[in-house]
């Protein structure tokens, strides 16, 4: 949540205020002139830096560079910010076809430092078309950087085109965990498609040894005037240096909650509830019968999981927390997993609200994630909301998060690095769990169906979302009901 | 399941108490320990850490060591008490610190705090082996917070701003103070062991370097430790000024309707006119004007001149199905949930709606980024407004709800020594008051005219 840094341009005061006028989709209020919109108009978006951001990694091969490099990208698009990796070792694969092994990164092999030269290059160059052309904020450039020379020449970079830099460097000595790093991400590269297990550990190990004579890590005293954090053991110890902006403290603060225990997070909904079955959205009703059932199975699923030190959620609503008494064990209300707020259509079913509200309808089918309904909520301002549940999440272990539709759309939406586009129509059925295991660089997702039948509540996107539709081609993808 | 009129039944994990808008994160009370010499800004970060937590929910209360020694020894007479060597003196310094660390738990034990700050010098490994001591036996957690600097100007600045006005020096002059107190900083720095990158490595700690161009921080164990790190890494000394408004008087307010989102009234617009040219009038550099999302404070903003940025989380309170009435209507229509709310205001959630207590969790990521900022100008609402003067004045959750915040007032927030200043300006455009006063009989039972009793008069 940054403003717009020194931007305190002067308009001679009005004669009078300027007309208001409210956006359909957003219900924002803009200044208007003869009815229509002006430009002129700051929204609190999280990031609303003039200078486009450049985040460079910093640290031997196999310390998790490209794990928080891709981690954070995902944070920082999900909270709204634009943001791109581009890593180094990609355009080297991309330039230099077939990887021999670890003499390409011997220091003396000159063919080899001018072609990676080359590709740190071509990335910067790409860096600065997506931050200047392209409306990126911020990029993640991600690659070794372990001497300061390498570190000058993106400084310099980043200042002719005037980004900020924050530089992320990543130290760790304990062999048990640059092992398990290997085994995990390094295995299964590209580089080591046709060798066996041995032979790329062994190979691997000579490359890193490639960089450690030149490995100048960010020094106190050298390094004073630069931002950033040295992390150090897997977030055991945290060293930050000059934090200049909103967003750098974000990353800060994000970087320094997540963790690398290998844990399972569910995620489900509350069982079938009386508005579910009437085809009404919203509202805070009970669980039908068939929801009953799903929380005595959900109870019964997590017991046969066997998993140590379960931590339970639930929203503030009623359907989530007589889900949460059937599994018998402690939980913890967030109001802030509270099902999205549908304002004026709160209890409706989807034929009322063509009924009586038609053009918000359409409005909503045509941008379904900034749609805010009228008194109500967005799906954007969902995600804004459940902020603070995904950073706890990212502190503690085993969660089971039993939420809602559009809350469950948004929290999945950030495990599986979903675009705004797809959030709001991703399949969340009812009494159905997905169990979340992150793996090497992403998450792998489990679906499991716990075999109660529940009416289908996903209404997908319909073809015709014009505003002067007819009914029947609103109501085409509604979901049967009673 | 019932459900509690005002709150969902709920199966706490841990406190019974409270049925707040988050879950409580802590199981054991955290002792936070500070470290370093003095004039380091410990008591500054002590009193606003704890300004903070409180707000924020988690019952904090500042134990400082210096105040006991006070008590103990009734006159200061100079340095020569803090001598390393002054065994008569030690013995005293070293007992205050007992009597403080045993009131800690009293805290904790009895007085359901959760986090205590002990706010000390605790410059010797030995002081701090006691504490740590003291935190094992009894189950609580330790995080320290060690402030180093040896700007001299830091100090300087320090020094003049919270210790020539410390009842210590009440009867010396300006220069036998600051003599004094330096040659005080001397008999500590003798002795002072800083924490220990490799020593105290199994410590939880954050080092604060020259007032937070850089930290270090180690070992975080919970939430509440992510959250004080995040804090103090936010917070700055820099001069500035705060300026809290409320939308000029809407359309709504003349008619004693809340909530809604009504455009000003013509008395309302004469106030953004005015407040335009009392900003322009204070010459701020670089000054940052946020609104809500509605209609009222945009309109306001608007007055200005200037960019202005809208913040959804600054909406005013979401009164439910209240919304649009008058309180008349709400007694009318709603009596129980009408007393229940005067009998709790701060936790009353408003059905389908929101309470205070969800107001400031809303709030929190904005007094974090008007902690990271330096001139702003808020023009926000009633509810709203209370929550963030709370937040900078050290209001109490009972206090919060009956704070004061008229329309057509500017309050100018000025951070000095370990506070804030507030200077209260009226713009002088006339308007409706929209303060209810907690009426005297809360009971569900009362009569109509008793709930209408303090109803602020609209047309």
């Amino acid at each position: 949540m940054n403003s717009g840094e020194g931007c305190s341009e002067e308009i001679p005061l009005p004669s009078s205020p300027r007309e208001l006028t409210q956006n359909p989709l957003k219900k924002i209020w803009i200044p208007c002139k003869n009815g229509l919109p002006e430009k002129h108009i700051f929204q609190r978006k999280v990031c609303m830096t003039n200078c486009p951001t450049l985040i460079v990694t910093v640290g031997l091969p196999a310390r998790g560079k490209t794990y928080i490099s891709k981690k954070l990208t995902r944070y920082l698009n999900w909270i709204g910010v634009p943001t791109k990796e581009f890593n180094v070792g990609q355009y080297r694969r991309e330039c230099v076809k077939i990887y021999k092994s670890f003499e390409f990164f011997s220091p003396d092999n000159e063919e080899g430092l001018k072609i990676r030269k080359q590709c740190a290059s071509a990335a910067l160059n790409d860096v600065r078309q997506y931050l200047t052309d392209e409306g990126g904020q911020v990029a993640v450039f991600d690659a070794t950087n372990t001497t300061r020379e390498r570190r000058d020449t993106i400084t310099r970079f980043a200042e002719q085109n005037g980004f900020k830099v924050f530089f992320v460097e990543s130290v760790c000595e304990d062999p048990a965990v640059i092992n398990e790093n290997i085994v995990q991400v390094k295995l299964g590269s590209p580089d080591y498609t046709h060798c066996n297990t041995d032979e790329a550990v062994e190979d691997f190990m000579k490359r890193i040894k490639c960089y450690e004579n030149s490995y100048q890590t960010l020094d106190e005293v050298l390094d004073r005037d630069l931002s950033y954090i040295k992390i150090i053991d897997v977030g055991r110890r945290y060293l930050v240096n000059r934090v200049q902006d909103h967003i750098q403290s974000r990353i800060v603060y994000y970087l320094m909650n997540i963790h690398i225990t290998p844990r399972s997070i569910y995620l489900c909904r509350h069982g079938e509830s009386d508005m579910n079955v009437k085809g009404r959205i919203g509202g805070d009703s009970g669980l039908s019968l068939r929801g009953k059932d799903f929380a005595r199975r959900l109870g019964q699923f997590i017991q046969k999981q066997d998993i140590s030190d379960l931590k339970v959620w639930t929203s503030q609503m009623k359907r989530t927390i007589q889900t949460a008494e059937g599994l018998n064990v402690p939980y913890e209300q967030w109001k802030a997993l509270n099902e999205i707020d549908a304002g004026v259509c709160e209890e409706m079913m989807y034929e009322e609200i063509q009924d009586h509200h038609p053009l918000e309808f359409a409005l909503r089918d045509q941008d379904k994630y900034r749609y805010r309904y009228p008194k109500g909520e967005s799906y954007e301002d969902l995600v804004q909301r459940l902020e603070p549940v995904i950073m706890e999440l990212e502190r503690q272990e085993n969660v089971l998060v039993i939420c809602h539709q559009a809350v469950m759309r948004c929290l999945l939406a950030y495990f599986l690095d979903k675009s705004a586009e797809e959030l709001p129509y991703l399949k969340c059925p009812l009494h159905t769990v997905l169990k979340l295991t992150p793996v090497a660089y992403g998450c792998k997702v489990e679906s499991i169906f716990l075999n109660v039948d529940a009416v289908n509540t996903h209404r997908d996107r319909p073809e015709n979302v014009n505003v002067h539709r007819t009914t029947e081609d609103a109501l085409q993808t509604v979901p049967p009901h009673l | 399941m019932a459900q509690t009129p005002n709150k969902p039944q709920v199966r706490k994990r841990f406190r019974c108490d409270s049925i707040a808008s988050v879950p409580q994160f802590t199981n054991s009370p955290t002792m936070i320990v500070m470290v370093g010499l003095p004039a380091r800004g410990k008591t500054y970060i002590s009193k606003k850490l704890t300004r903070y937590l409180n707000w924020i929910g988690v019952p904090t209360k500042v134990f400082n060591v210096g105040q006991y020694r006070r008590d103990a020894v009734r006159t200061y007479k100079n340095f020569e008490f803090f001598r390393p060597d002054n065994e008569e003196a030690m013995k005293i310094r070293k007992a205050c610190a007992r009597s403080a660390l045993s009131d800690v738990g009293t805290y904790f034990m009895l007085e359901h705090g959760q986090a205590a700050v002990f706010d000390a010098t605790n410059t010797t490994r030995e002081r701090r082996e006691i504490i740590l001591s003291y935190a094992k036996d009894n189950g609580y957690k330790v995080f320290f917070i060690e402030s180093i600097c040896d700007d001299p100007e830091i100090i300087a600045e320090n020094i003049k701003q919270v210790k020539l006005s410390s009842p210590d020096y009440i009867d010396c002059d300006k220069e036998e103070a600051v003599a004094d107190f330096l040659k005080r900083i001397e008999c500590y720095k003798v002795t002072y062991v800083p924490l220990d990158d490799d020593k105290d490595s199994h410590l939880s700690y954050i080092k604060i370097f020259n007032v937070g161009s850089r930290y270090l921080v180690n070992r975080v164990q919970d939430h509440i430790q992510s959250r004080i790190v995040y804090y103090l890494m936010n917070i700055h000394v820099t001069p500035r000024t705060i300026y809290l408004c409320r939308h000029g008087e809407s359309e709504l307010n003349l008619v004693g309707r809340i909530g809604g989102d009504s455009g000003l009234s013509p008395r309302g617009s004469q106030f953004a006119g005015a407040l335009g040219k009392y900003i322009k009038s204070q010459s701020i550099p670089d000054l940052k004007v946020w609104t809500s999302h509605m209609k009222r404070t945009i309109q306001t903003a608007e007055a200005l001149g200037v960019a202005y940025e809208q913040w959804k989380a600054l909406n005013e309170i979401d009164a439910g199905v209240c919304e649009d009435l008058t309180y008349e209507e709400i007694q009318a229509n709603y009596p129980e949930e009408f007393a229940l709310r005067d009998q709790d205001k701060y936790r009353y959630r408003y059905p389908k709606g929101e309470s205070y207590e969800d107001l400031v969790q809303r709030l929190e990521p904005v007094i974090m980024e008007l902690e990271r900022q330096e001139n702003v100008l808020v023009v926000c609402h009633q509810a709203v407004m209370r929550c963030l003067l709370a937040y900078f004045l050290d209001k109490s959750a009972e206090e919060l709800p009956y704070l004061k915040c008229p329309l057509h007032t500017v309050l100018k927030l000025t951070p000095v020594a370990y506070g804030c200043k507030v200077e209260s300006v009226s713009l002088n455009i006339e308007a409706v008051n929209t303060h209810r006063d907690r009426p005297a009989n809360v009971e569900v039972s009362r009569e109509p005219e008793e709930a209408l009793l303090t109803v602020p008069d609209h047309i």
